[in-house]
């Protein structure tokens, strides 16, 4: 809509010829002026700018919904748009699955299963419906070389050994595309690559993992102010293709450590910040990479961490339900929770990561 | 339009304050330190790290609005402005549903079905009375802004505008700060235009970032300190200790205070701690 030419938007023909005259020839055009200067670059007195900035912002306006409208699209869509995860207490967490057309972020420390959890999500978008899947194909972008196929068919066979033994394997295999981007210029190609593909090829389910790899290649060649631009628009692109075509998006993160730069308090709230760092200071205290901008932008937040002897898979952020985690284990059917009662979790601890020495990690 | 003859005096403009309608946020310790809600006429802005509650008050607001009248609300409608597609639709029936049930209790001699022409205390007519905008880029966003004059003059029953969120695009996709600093300042003279002229309330949420004052860093609303000026009240989500607190951090007559509230499956309520015994409706 941003680009919508301005030679379709039906104008009174003088406003036209005066707009296409100065080039302005789509509504990015035209509104980005504030109106002191529209008014220059057309010559013309302030009514005919102002007329010519409301015509143009009505074209250019996305159509008005209401919540009602859209509650009966998602129910008209069917599947309540959730891609299950078969974690029971995970997916009732989450209103029934990792929500479609939004981005899901899976974020923790090295080792503790977030690729465990993407085979396994992947696995089920390809799997047939009548075994609760998805039946479509699977775009799985792999920066850190873990995709093991090997591993991801084991899962299969364990999980689900009624399809894998008729030899479906190849066929479900089959369906997960595997991309290796090796730089960010590379990635980004595949992801405009993809805004095809995802149409024509009937693509359920798109997998990044990790982002936070492609960006710490970044990173070694650019400085502190460059950093932010090539997150910002991949951002904007991940999820303009979620809301685009309906499927859900799952990007991993990694973690870094907490340094001095983090700053966790307000202006008003300087006093409290010595009495505070203690009582923050967990066994390893680790934030998510790609900083607090990316943070605002994912609609879920799975944080997988470690403590007490147990993995947990903590749901930190997500617009249906309360901060619980769960405690699961890796086996060779992929992931499992030992329970699917949640645990409530509250206060700062929601937000923090947490990895316990080396018994987690070592394996 | 009083406002086109000139000025007007400040005895007058007391008896507009002191009629002032407010929405309620559905916790009583927060609309206490904001002088009953978030008032009508008035551009507010709301911010705050990830997770801590910004769209779930954004659309218990949404909800609240449309509390009827007879029941203490001002009976109207909102326009939701979603920048991030943070809308979930399930999650709004649910606060609708919450809403209702708290209604129903304090208004125990009142049914499902209201009497001659009200609204009906259903889930699905509170969600048929939020006007949605789904806005993918800055152009969209100044569009629907630009619309909006058009489109309250049809609508007059619309009590509250929430922009969720009002920094999103602007962060990303200007090159040029300079000229992002007077569009914004242009948009903002716009909302506090809409927000008298239909006597309604615009909420802005915004997210943080971390700005490098005074020795170290410290967490700031996006968009800066000339954004900063343009609203009439801030407050700003932040999490303190285990629970989460708002603070009234600029306000034209209330002083700065913090507040606890909750966010429960019901919507936005009193926090556990609160001294208030029952989750207010109005």
């Amino acid at each position: 809509m941003a680009n919508m030419p301005v030679s379709e938007m039906r104008l009174p023909p003088h406003l036209a010829h005066l707009l296409a005259a100065r080039r302005l020839d789509t509504a990015k055009d035209v509104l980005s002026l504030p109106e002191v200067e529209l008014m220059a670059i057309l010559d013309a007195g302030l009514p005919t700018a102002r007329a010519a900035v409301a015509l143009v912002s009505e074209a250019a306006c996305p159509p008005c919904q209401t919540a009602l409208t859209l509650l009966e699209e998602r129910v008209r869509l069917g599947g309540g748009g959730r891609l299950a995860t078969t974690l029971c207490g995970l997916d009732e967490a989450l209103g029934g699955g990792i929500p479609m057309g939004k981005l899901t972020e899976v974020v923790g420390p090295s080792g503790i299963g977030k690729t465990q959890f993407c085979l396994k999500l992947a696995l089920l978008a390809a799997l047939p419906e009548y075994y609760g899947g998805l039946d479509g194909r699977v775009v799985y972008i792999d920066t850190e070389f873990k995709f093991s196929s090997r591993r991801m068919i084991e899962i299969g066979q364990k999980s689900f050994p009624q399809i894998f033994r008729q030899g479906l394997a190849q066929k479900m295999a089959g369906r997960i595309l595997v991309t290796r981007p090796t730089s960010l210029a590379d990635f980004t190609k595949s992801l405009e690559e993809m805004k095809v593909t995802l149409l024509q090829h009937d693509v359920k389910l798109l997998i990044v993992d990790s982002m936070a790899a492609l960006m710490s290649l970044e990173n070694e060649k650019a400085t502190a102010g460059f950093r932010q631009h090539p997150l910002r628009w991949t951002l904007s692109f991940l999820k303009s293709i979620a809301e685009f075509s309906r499927v859900p998006v799952v990007v991993t993160n990694q973690v870094r450590s907490q340094s001095n730069d983090d700053g966790y308090h307000f202006s008003f709230e300087v006093d409290k910040k010595d009495g505070n760092k203690c009582a923050e200071r967990f066994d390893s205290h680790l934030v998510a990479a790609l900083g607090i901008q990316w943070a605002h932008a994912v609609t879920v937040r799975l944080v997988f961490e470690s403590h007490s002897g147990h993995r947990f898979i903590k749901v930190a952020k997500s617009p249906m339900s309360p901060a619980v985690a769960f405690p699961f284990v890796v086996e060779s059917s992929g992931i499992t929770l030992l329970r699917d009662e949640s645990i409530d979790v509250t206060g700062p601890e929601i937000t923090s990561i947490r990895c316990q020495g080396q018994n987690v990690l070592a394996r | 339009m009083g406002e086109q003859s000139g000025a007007q005096n400040a005895w007058d403009m007391l008896s507009d304050e002191q009629s002032q309608k407010h929405t309620t946020t559905g916790s009583g310790d927060l609309n206490d330190i904001l002088g009953g809600g978030i008032h009508c006429k008035e551009v507010t802005e709301i911010g705050g790290v990830p997770g801590v509650g910004k769209t779930q008050l954004g659309i218990q607001l949404a909800i609240n609005v449309q509390i009827p009248v007879e029941y203490g609300g001002l009976g109207g409608k909102a326009v939701y402005i979603d920048t991030e597609g943070s809308f979930m639709v399930e999650r709004v029936y649910q606060i609708a549903e919450g809403c209702i049930r708290d209604i129903l209790e304090h208004f125990p001699q009142s049914h499902e079905k209201s009497s001659s022409g009200q609204k009906q205390l259903q889930p699905e007519h509170f969600l048929a009375d939020i006007y949605y905008f789904r806005i993918c880029s800055y152009t969209e966003q100044i569009a629907v802004i630009n619309y909006l004059e058009k489109f309250l003059g049809e609508h007059k029953d619309v009590r509250i505008v929430v922009i969720d969120s009002v920094t999103f695009h602007f962060r990303q996709d200007f090159e040029d700060l300079a000229l992002r600093t007077r569009v914004l300042s242009g948009l903002s003279l716009k909302l506090m235009k809409i927000a008298k002229t239909y006597n309604l309330a615009v909420v802005l949420l915004n997210q943080v970032t971390t700005k490098f004052t005074e020795g170290s860093f410290q967490l700031t609303l996006a968009l800066g300190d000339s954004w900063s000026h343009s609203c009439t009240n801030r407050v700003i989500l932040y999490w303190n200790g285990n629970e989460r607190y708002a603070c009234l951090d600029k306000s034209p007559s209330l002083p700065v205070a913090s507040a606890p509230y909750a966010v429960t499956g019901k919507g936005i309520r009193d926090a556990v701690s609160s001294n208030h015994k029952r989750a207010r409706v109005t």
